[in-house]
């Protein structure tokens, strides 16, 4: 049963996703910005290098603890610069509202949006608005665009993990997409889980500050952090071997997984990092990242291997090993 | 609520004191058989990294515990059917909806428009009934006697609260006539069973007395979580060695003899054992749930005219032997080639309690990949 049509699980941010964007987006409109697969693409402009990137939003509830899809749209696009090492500078953002959303719920998001902006010190220089028919959208979607500048030696891209290098986290894994889940099926836990949306940028300055060396920063947004990994270790061809019990998880977090028999490890995050570089920079990265608010539970997860190039591998608790391949399916439809 | 306790079951250093042990006692014996009857089993061994840990004499067969992979391809298509009726919603649990029937799939058909929402339990059907009352909401009732009780909740309260619109087509499956099925088809060796703990939480420990003494076939009932399972397997080696045959309990915290009495009695009072027919191992007498007649109007079979289906099963697809243990999902000549979670052949490539996903996700990379221990 090949598909002939666009499924939820095209959605997912993981292998079905990545399949449409091969099977379409990468070879019809190819050069070599998009070929890169990076989170935004780099380019010189008039003696500066711009970074500029582009996502939308589509989450369902719109509001939930931790954020709402305003600070959401702005944080992610924030996020997309960063990893390539920008300072962001400016955003667009483009609304798709559906007929009856309620005003004051559009007001609450685009005040949301304009103090996460100030926070993050990026500017909304132009906006678009939509409205569709009742039942041809869902509340609101919203696309943004950014741009920001890269300072010069700073080279980042999935396709720069050596074997050797060590791979860090800045916190724990999953909160966000597990709070999105929590809050959307009205499932209670033990307090409430909340989400982990934050502007990185300011983090990622303090990483690039303190090594020379960094060679991979990924945000594990969609499909989480098993799914960037795999995402790193096919473009850069190498092995990605992770630690069972390094990976930082929230115990709220495991419990809902535990009881929704989900994985964290394929859970979204929204202010989250990877970071691949040298195991000789992994000291000096993690205690940058842990003088930062937003890196007080940075681990090192992981280790880059040359042996089995484009997969990642799990050693467990107990002393076995087992791979761990991209999201496959549809665990959590539409979370980010 | 938060799971604290569940590091506990996962820790390394015990791990390894019982894996050494059970080398021990496995030393210079013959070869054993165990099959872990249950989907969540085949994940947990497969997350862990366990199989490679064993001692080479311990092998682990998979069988048939997975609830959608045993659903019935007709079973699927009356599902497909139920989704095509007008003014009708199809709700059911996130692993049905890739699972392929005869021509398509319940995500496919969403894809096309009919109207199919994932629930997390029957009771969020029933909900949806209510939020819903120009619509009729047809709840697709899979799982074992673990399930089986909530969906009888569920019709339970719907009808205090006269609700109209809802109802369930229950393909629900219990698990003991299966057992017996497999040990009389006389074409699986095996030297006991490694039985579910969330099951047996419901039917009790008793429920497999019968298994073990008719059969001569050691029964351990353990739980989910890396060291249950290594203890259950030791347990298992135990009784195999010194030639019993009997019942034992590993997962003690959630398991008495007698099981969960009002639960027992609540699916007692919404359905009757029916004859069922098991993707892979045919008809089984006594092996499914029916409703009784009192509860005839929640039941969707009786609520729709559904017509007569003509079934069509692929061919090359073998997840009826892999489910009954006689061939491993390597073995499979569909396995990854044609094959894969993306595009399924077969359930048990599509469920995430599916033997042959487990295989693909966790282990299988072809013979560069080595799992071995290198630590």
């Amino acid at each position: 049963m090949k598909e002939t049509q666009v499924l939820l699980d095209h959605g997912s941010g993981g292998r079905a996703t990545h399949e449409l964007v091969t099977r379409f987006f990468a070879p019809l409109l190819s050069n070599p910005f998009l070929d890169a697969m990076n989170d935004s693409a780099v380019m010189d402009f008039l003696g500066d290098r711009l970074a500029f990137t582009t996502d939308s939003y589509v989450v369902d509830p719109v509001i939930f603890p931790g954020g709402n899809i305003g600070s959401l749209a702005v944080h992610g696009t924030v996020n997309d610069l960063a990893m390539s090492g920008a300072r962001p500078m400016v955003l667009t953002a483009g609304f798709i509202l559906e007929e009856g959303l309620d005003l004051s719920l559009l007001e609450t998001i685009v005040r949301s949006m304009a103090e996460a902006a100030r926070e993050a010190g990026v500017t909304v220089v132009a906006g678009d608005t939509k409205v569709v028919p009742k039942g041809k959208g869902d509340k609101i979607f919203i696309t943004t665009a950014g741009v920001g500048i890269v300072p010069p030696g700073v080279s980042l891209g999935g396709q720069n993990a050596r074997p050797g290098d060590a791979v860090l986290i800045n916190g724990t894994i999953g909160d966000h997409g597990t709070a999105i889940l929590c809050s959307r099926e009205g499932l209670s836990m033990e307090g409430v889980i909340q989400s982990d949306s934050a502007p990185l940028h300011t983090l990622v300055a303090a990483i690039l500050t303190a090594c020379a060396h960094v060679h991979v920063l990924r945000d594990p947004t969609r499909g989480g952090v098993a799914t960037t990994l795999n995402e790193i270790a096919s473009q850069s061809r190498v092995g990605i071997r992770l630690f069972e019990e390094a990976l930082p998880i929230r115990e709220d977090v495991a419990g809902a997984c535990e009881i929704l028999g989900l994985d964290p490890l394929y859970m979204a995050n929204e202010g989250k990092v990877l970071v691949v570089l040298p195991q000789e920079e992994a000291g000096k990265a993690l205690d940058a990242m842990r003088r930062h608010p937003l890196g007080r539970h940075a681990a090192l997860i992981g280790e880059v291997m040359a042996d089995h190039p484009g997969r990642v591998t799990l050693r467990t608790r107990i002393g076995g090993h087992r791979i761990v391949d991209m999201l496959r399916g549809e665990p959590l439809p539409r979370i980010c | 609520m938060t799971l604290k306790y569940v590091d506990e079951f996962r820790d390394g250093t015990l791990a390894r004191t019982i894996l050494a042990k059970l080398k021990k006692q496995c030393a210079g014996r013959a070869p054993m058989r165990f099959m872990e009857i249950c989907g969540t089993h085949t994940v947990s061994i497969f997350r862990s990294g366990l199989r490679p840990l064993l001692p080479s004499t311990v092998e682990l067969i998979s069988g048939p515990g997975c609830p959608v992979c045993v659903t019935a391809s007709e079973d699927i298509d009356k599902a497909i059917w139920f989704a095509s009726q007008p003014d009708t919603i199809v709700a059911t649990f996130g692993d049905l909806l890739r699972v392929p029937g005869s021509r398509t799939s319940l995500a496919q058909e969403r894809a096309q428009g009919a109207d199919v929402r994932m629930v997390y339990s029957a009771m969020d059907a029933v909900a949806l009934a209510e939020e819903n009352p120009d619509k009729e909401v047809v709840f697709i009732g899979i799982g074992f006697e673990t399930t089986a009780p909530t969906v009888a909740a569920a019709v339970t309260m719907a009808n205090r609260q006269g609700i109209q619109n809802f109802s369930v087509f229950s393909a629900h499956k219990v698990l003991p006539p299966a057992m017996e099925a497999l040990l009389s088809s006389g074409d699986l060796r095996l030297d006991g069973f490694l039985c579910p703990g969330h099951v047996t939480t419901v039917i009790g420990a008793k429920a497999y007395e019968d298994v073990a003494s008719r059969y001569r076939m050691p029964c351990v009932v353990a739980g989910f979580e890396p060291l249950d399972i290594l203890h259950g397997l030791w347990m298992l080696v135990e009784q195999r060695l010194s030639g019993e045959a009997r019942v034992d309990v590993q997962y003690r915290r959630g398991v008495t003899w007698e099981g969960n009495t009002a639960a027992q009695r609540l699916m007692a009072q919404v359905f009757r054992p029916a004859n069922a027919v098991w993707r892979g191992l045919g008809p089984i007498a006594r092996s499914g749930l029916a409703f009784r007649d009192e509860w005839a109007r929640f039941d969707a079979t009786q609520r729709f005219s559904v017509p007569t289906l003509s079934v069509r099963e692929d061919p090359a697809c073998r997840c009826g032997d892999v489910l009954r243990g006689v061939l491993a999902p390597l073995q499979c000549p569909l396995f990854r080639k044609v094959c894969t979670p993306q595009n399924p052949k077969g359930p048990c490539m599509v469920s995430s309690e599916g033997t042959c996903g487990a295989y693909f996700k966790y282990a299988y990379d072809g013979p560069d990949l080595d799992l071995e221990e290198k630590y």
